[in-house]
């Protein structure tokens, strides 16, 4: 990774990398804007937002009522006028709500104007299961939004990905959700001084392994380090491919690595039907089926309601143990 | 302010020459010659899906546009015909779009209640109902943020255009409150035409005999238009437009209004009499414009029948241009205008033809 070579790179959290990676946007251009539930004077929900009042004061960095619908819909006017809009969801849980703005409107309007009026906004907030916040809060929503044509996902699962990522998505000039995850806000990672972006698209290899691909997106993909780690341990080398990007989906660097390793492990932390998992997995078998040595492996979220317990709530979403089943399994060793 | 009876003489319009109450009978006439004819057209299976036409209501969108500057966002719901013509879209561009021509205004990609024409201001033509609002509160939000924070452009307003039934909708209730919190010049235009498909407005929503109320649960003045005279609805208009851009603050207008034809192609209108459509019918808003303007002596009978000749002429003109324009090609547009910025299965996009020409200066073929 490139943050590793540069000279001045520092250690970061998440919500760091997000914040500086708005902040130099809003610096840079100033049709950038910034809304949402305490973004303003609270500071952000999650202190994402710190401190950009201050600096941006409030016609640019804007506290709105808990209207997500609202909000949503005035961040699409908005960017059809040409602003830049960054509508950030307390949680993606909560963008159920909006979800006529967002997925009638958003990623549609250029279709349905014949291409008069794009939709240059990005959505942002918290995605999957936070700390035992049961069913409603607790959402992993790119299993319902990757359906959705006309929209880029990016779901970033370290502080370096999640600047460079960030950045592109409000430079693009086409609506963005942005996944990130309450669970790794305070996770500290390297991230240079310097500017960069990362494009939509470009999957990254978190760990190269010639004995079975695992892919995944988001959080989960710390649960593959760790399951490959382990693995590792007991001979197996596993690839963990992190898609940074579901839409779109670097299919490419996926399909590299099956050819070369015979197995596939997909982990999703969507839930399993018609998930992201699927998907990866229809597309192997389509490019990939020749090169297969076994069926592909989906690890997702179990088919339940998100539970409250932690013992259940563990158990329902994906992990390391989980992980290390699917691979045994697919490599046909358990 | 108080509505004109409707029996009588037409509400004096201050500082408007005559020339400019023609311009508007012929607005009006040309928005109900192209409905009538988009009628038939359906009818012949010509236009396909779901198609609302306007006719008994094109003073309000008249009216409105006119009090209104070229470059303030206009926005409205599906039954969006009149709203598109009064603003400049010629019509040749919108009866294409409905014949699902790659020469209409949204590349036959839109329909019927899809129009958008960037040149003139117009933000669509939207099919959710009350989905529209908050995007109207949006771009007051964009113009202001424009003023203020890009330091650009002159003050504007938002002319943001719903329907009664919206009156329900979740989505205009958030809208219209943040508009008032954030303080956003977005004008909420309920042309109230007292049905939503089927359902009379009593029916359907609380303190319908007075809507001032929900304009008083947000903060707003409300002001109330006769919806069948297009200088009533001027009047008003200009009133709460110079208010609303000097102080860069929302308003609510209720102009009572009504629609002669089904919801839409396809309604049997048990839910009302024919008494009733008469008695609206007999009040209509052209006819009583046409009927001031002789009376005045700014217009003659055989005036008048050459300006319902050449607005016929023009729709025919667009039918027939409608209907030479090219079917649109689904190997090489249907994967188009998808994305700004291709990437994957999607290609690039383009302006619609329409977006060639000045608005009203079609070139002839
Ligand atoms: C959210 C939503 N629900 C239902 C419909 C179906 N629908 C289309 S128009 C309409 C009636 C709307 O009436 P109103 O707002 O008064 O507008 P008008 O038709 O009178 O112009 C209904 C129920 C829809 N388009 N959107
Ligand atoms: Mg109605």
């Amino acid at each position: 990774m490139s943050a590793a070579t540069a000279t001045t790179t520092r250690q970061i959290q998440f919500r760091e990398a997000l914040r500086e990676a708005m902040s130099e946007e809003m610096r840079r251009d100033p049709r950038v804007f910034l809304m949402g539930e305490e973004v303003a004077q609270y500071q952000g929900a999650y202190k994402v937002s710190q401190g950009m009042l201050e600096e941006f004061g409030p016609r640019r960095i804007i506290d709105t009522p808990i209207s997500e619908n609202g909000f949503a819909g005035l961040g699409i006017g908005a960017a059809m006028m040409g602003l830049r809009p960054i509508i950030e969801f307390m949680s993606w849980s909560f963008s159920l709500v909006a979800a006529d703005q967002i997925l009638n409107n958003a990623p549609k309007m250029l279709y349905m104007s014949g291409g008069q009026f794009g939709c240059p906004i990005v959505f942002r907030g918290n995605d999957g299961a936070g700390g035992q916040l049961g069913s409603t809060h607790s959402w992993a929503v790119e299993g319902l939004f990757s359906n959705v044509p006309g929209l880029r996902i990016a779901i970033p699962s370290t502080p370096y990905d999640a600047k460079g990522l960030l950045k592109t998505a409000i430079r693009c000039d086409d609506p963005v959700f942005f996944l990130e995850s309450e669970r790794m806000l305070g996770n500290k990672g390297p991230v240079p001084e310097e500017e960069y972006l990362i494009p939509f698209g470009v999957a990254d290899i978190k760990r190269a392994g010639a004995d079975c691909t695992i892919v995944s997106f988001g959080r989960p993909v710390h649960f593959c380090l760790e399951a490959a780690e382990k693995l590792a341990a007991e001979g197996i080398e596993c690839e963990v491919i992190d898609g940074r990007t579901i839409r779109p989906l670097d299919i490419d660097t996926i399909i590299e690595s099956v050819k070369k390793t015979g197995y596939c492990v997909v982990v999703d932390q969507s839930w399993p039907f018609g998930s992201v998992a699927s998907e990866v997995a229809a597309q192997v078998y389509e490019r990939a089926m020749d090169y297969l040595d076994n069926r592909v492996y989906r690890v997702c979220s179990d088919d339940v309601p998100a539970p409250y317990s932690k013992a259940l709530e563990q158990a329902m979403l994906p992990h390391a143990g989980k992980i290390i089943e699917a691979v045994k399994k697919a490599m046909y060793l358990a | 302010m108080t509505m004109t009876d409707p029996k009588t003489a037409l509400q004096p319009v201050d500082r408007v020459e005559p020339r400019t109450r023609l311009k508007w009978l012929r607005d009006m006439m040309l928005i109900r010659e192209f409905e009538l004819r988009t009628m038939q057209a359906y009818q012949e299976a010509k236009i396909g899906g779901f198609c609302h036409v306007y006719i008994g209501q094109e003073a309000c969108a008249v009216g409105c546009i006119a009090a209104a500057n070229p470059d303030d966002p206009v926005i409205t719901a599906y039954r969006d015909h009149g709203h598109a013509l009064a603003r400049g879209m010629e019509p040749r561009y919108a009866m294409a779009e409905m014949f699902g021509k790659s020469g209409g205004c949204a590349k036959g990609k839109g329909g019927s209640m899809h129009f958008f024409d960037q040149r003139t201001h117009f933000y669509g033509g939207h099919a959710i109902v009350g989905g529209q609002t908050p995007l109207g509160v949006g771009l007051a939000f964009a113009t202001r943020y424009e003023n203020e924070v890009l330091e650009q452009g002159a003050k504007r307003i938002t002319l943001c255009f719903l329907g009664d039934g919206a009156l329900n909708q979740g989505a205009l209730h958030e809208a219209m409150n943040l508009a008032s919190v954030l303080e956003l010049p977005c004008l909420f235009i309920v042309e109230n035409n007292r049905y939503s498909m089927g359902t009379a407005i009593e029916r359907g929503t609380a303190m319908a005999h007075d809507l001032s109320t929900k304009a008083a649960a947000y903060g707003m003045p409300y002001y109330q238009a006769d919806g069948m005279d297009v200088c009533a609805v001027y009047n008003v208009m200009k009133r709460v437009i110079d208010r609303a851009r000097a102080e860069q603050a929302p308003a609510f207008v209720e102009i009572k209004t009504y629609r002669y034809k089904g919801h839409s192609m396809s309604d049997p209108q048990k839910y009302r009499s024919k008494d009733e459509v008469a008695e609206y019918e007999a009040n209509d808003p052209i006819r009583r414009l046409a009927d001031a303007l002789i009376a005045s002596g700014d217009l003659d009978e055989k005036a008048f029948r050459a300006l319902s000749q050449s607005v016929r002429d023009e729709v025919r003109d667009a039918i027939a241009w409608a209907e030479q324009s090219p079917e649109p090609d689904p190997a090489a547009d249907l994967y188009r205008d998808v994305v700004r910025e291709p990437f994957g299965p999607y290609g690039p996009t383009t302006p619609p033809e329409m977006c060639g020409h000045e608005p009203g200066a079609v070139a002839e073929e």
